[in-house]
């Protein structure tokens, strides 16, 4: 064979392998006992200990698309439009893609780090030794804390991102708060934000399988360990951004 | 208790192990001696079902080991400790925290002061005092994990327990500690241990049975005396390293 050509086969092998993990983790998830408390724990470290960076993220988007967005429609005269179409913008594409993008380089490249660690010191095989699946214990709340917290995260970035767009466009553009709040109302609708939230539940999915996988599959030592981190950070941000378009092309296609 | 037969493993081109074999009766102490790198730990993870074998199988008391999956595997394992090389306590637990994690995970149910009662219990078998309870493992020296280690294996009273070069790294007075506390859990609790060592002078003291692993098999294997007598070249140069100096 040729080398290109191993190197696809074992990407593509390794892709399979991954996939088989992803429906382990859910046979594991499903069966008891369950552990709350540390699907809680994850949520924390998930959830709440990135509010701080996607929220920062958000209002400056919400800020930077207001002004881009004011420069633009103001040539038409149609500055009122700003509000709706920065929320329209944030809600479907911005808002969850960038949210994810921040998660997986907060805690995707965490996951994979630990995980990765606990493989080459035996703690995964210690566990298993003691019959309890690290499967279940670790990467099933991951998984889960993951794939809420995620949804949670974008409507954060959401919220903040249109508070952003709202002071950039009524303090600093000048635009009037009646069309403003007037066309976001007539402009988005709740279709939008559960279209954006759909994706930021896959993109959880994505994230915590990649990055989980990556740790749990972790050779050859501290190197090895990196490596993983690295392939975790660069593989869920590629696949993020292709689930992205994959969904809207199906969601678009499906409006005819 | 534990039966190896005719196990083979490859990682590629890699041929770690061809053709071992072995047989370790119920309440005995086996030990596997070999150069690092030889296979000692691919062997001893073949017991426990970390890995599976190419071919060959490996029984432990009623339980193909080998052949079985998920669960059943699980639930195999519950009658096996296992002290790990490099001690492998989960480091953002504290000491408490690990040697009660079997005891917890077997009884979700059990009292929290029953546990802690256990875990004391089983840290002064190996010389580790209550002052230890809340550090963790990165606070602790290499000794010291690998006799936490040892607790953590020993603290659900298992049958069978695997150790993993027990005394590698270890100074001389732990050393023989570690020794005197493998000899103790057959003689006291009457546990079938399989040890795996490079260390010739612990191997012959706490060993029933002992074996050399060299190029993927057993280059001898029987009590301490026919091994010592072996013709074997290997295993006469791998001897005399030590029996030289007594
Ligand atoms: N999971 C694995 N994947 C690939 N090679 C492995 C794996 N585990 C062990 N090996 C290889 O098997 C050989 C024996 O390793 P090991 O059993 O750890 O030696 P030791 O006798 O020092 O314990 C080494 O060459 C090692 O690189
Ligand atoms: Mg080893």
């Amino acid at each position: 064979m040729m080398p290109g050509m191993r190197r696809l086969a074992a990407i593509l092998e390794d892709f399979g392998r991954m996939i088989f993990f992803g429906f382990e983790a859910f046979a594991w998830a499903v069966r008891p006992p369950f552990r709350p408390e540390l699907v809680l724990a994850q949520m924390a470290f998930i959830g709440a200990g990135s509010v701080f960076i996607v929220g920062v993220t958000g209002i400056f988007t919400g800020m930077v698309l207001a002004l881009q967005m004011n420069y633009a429609l103001r040539q038409f005269a149609a500055e009122g439009y700003v509000g709706g179409s920065v929320a329209f913008s944030l809600a479907r594409e911005l808002a969850p893609v960038l949210t994810a993008l921040m998660v997986t380089g907060r805690a995707g490249s965490a996951i994979a780090t630990e995980l990765g660690t606990m493989r080459v010191t035996e703690q995964l095989d210690a566990m298993e030794s003691m019959a309890v699946s690290p499967i279940q214990y670790l990467v099933v709340p991951r998984i889960v804390a993951a794939v809420t917290m995620v949804p949670l995260l974008t409507m954060v970035f959401d919220t903040l991102g249109y508070l952003g767009a709202w002071v950039m466009g009524i303090f600093v553009a000048g635009i009037p708060e009646g069309p403003f709040l007037e066309h976001t109302r007539g402009f988005l609708d709740p279709g939008d934000l559960l279209h954006g939230l759909l994706k930021a539940l896959l993109f959880g999915g994505v994230i915590a399988l990649i990055s989980t996988w990556r740790g749990y599959a972790a050779s050859g030592g501290a190197r090895g360990v990196g490596e993983g981190t690295t392939r975790a950070v660069v593989t869920s941000s590629i696949a993020i951004l292709v689930t992205d378009y994959a969904v809207t092309l199906v969601a678009l296609g499906g409006r005819g | 208790m534990i039966e190896a037969i005719d196990l083979w493993k490859s990682f590629g081109d890699n041929h770690v192990l061809r053709g071992v074999s072995l047989r370790v009766a119920p309440g005995t102490t086996y030990v596997v001696l070999g150069g690092s790198g030889s296979g000692k730990t691919v062997l001893l993870k073949h017991v426990i079902g970390l890995l599976k074998p190419d071919r060959g199988s490996v029984r432990v008391g009623d339980a193909e080991i080998s052949a079985l999956e998920g669960r059943a595997l699980t639930e195999a394992r519950r009658s096996f400790g296992m002290v790990f090389q490099g001690a492998a306590l989960f480091d953002s637990m504290t000491v408490l925290e690990n040697v009660a994690f079997p005891l917890r995970e077997k009884r979700r149910d059990v009292r929290l002061d029953e546990v802690r009662r256990r875990v004391v219990e089983k840290l002064a078998v190996v010389d580790l005092g209550e002052e230890v309870l809340d550090r963790y493992p990165a606070e602790l020296s290499g000794g010291m994990r690998k006799r936490v280690a040892l607790a953590r294996a020993l603290v659900s009273d298992p049958r069978v327990v695997l150790y993993d070069e027990p005394t590698t790294g270890l100074d001389p007075l732990t050393t023989d500690s570690v020794d005197q506390m493998i000899m103790a859990a057959k003689q006291r609790l009457g546990i079938t241990s399989m040890v795996i060592s490079h260390d010739v002078a612990s191997a012959f003291k706490v060993a029933d049975r002992l074996a050399v692993l060299y190029d993927g098999r057993l280059a001898a294997e029987g009590t301490p005396a026919q091994v010592r007598a072996s013709t074997d070249p290997f295993v006469q140069r791998f001897l005399s390293t030590w029996f030289a100096k007594q």
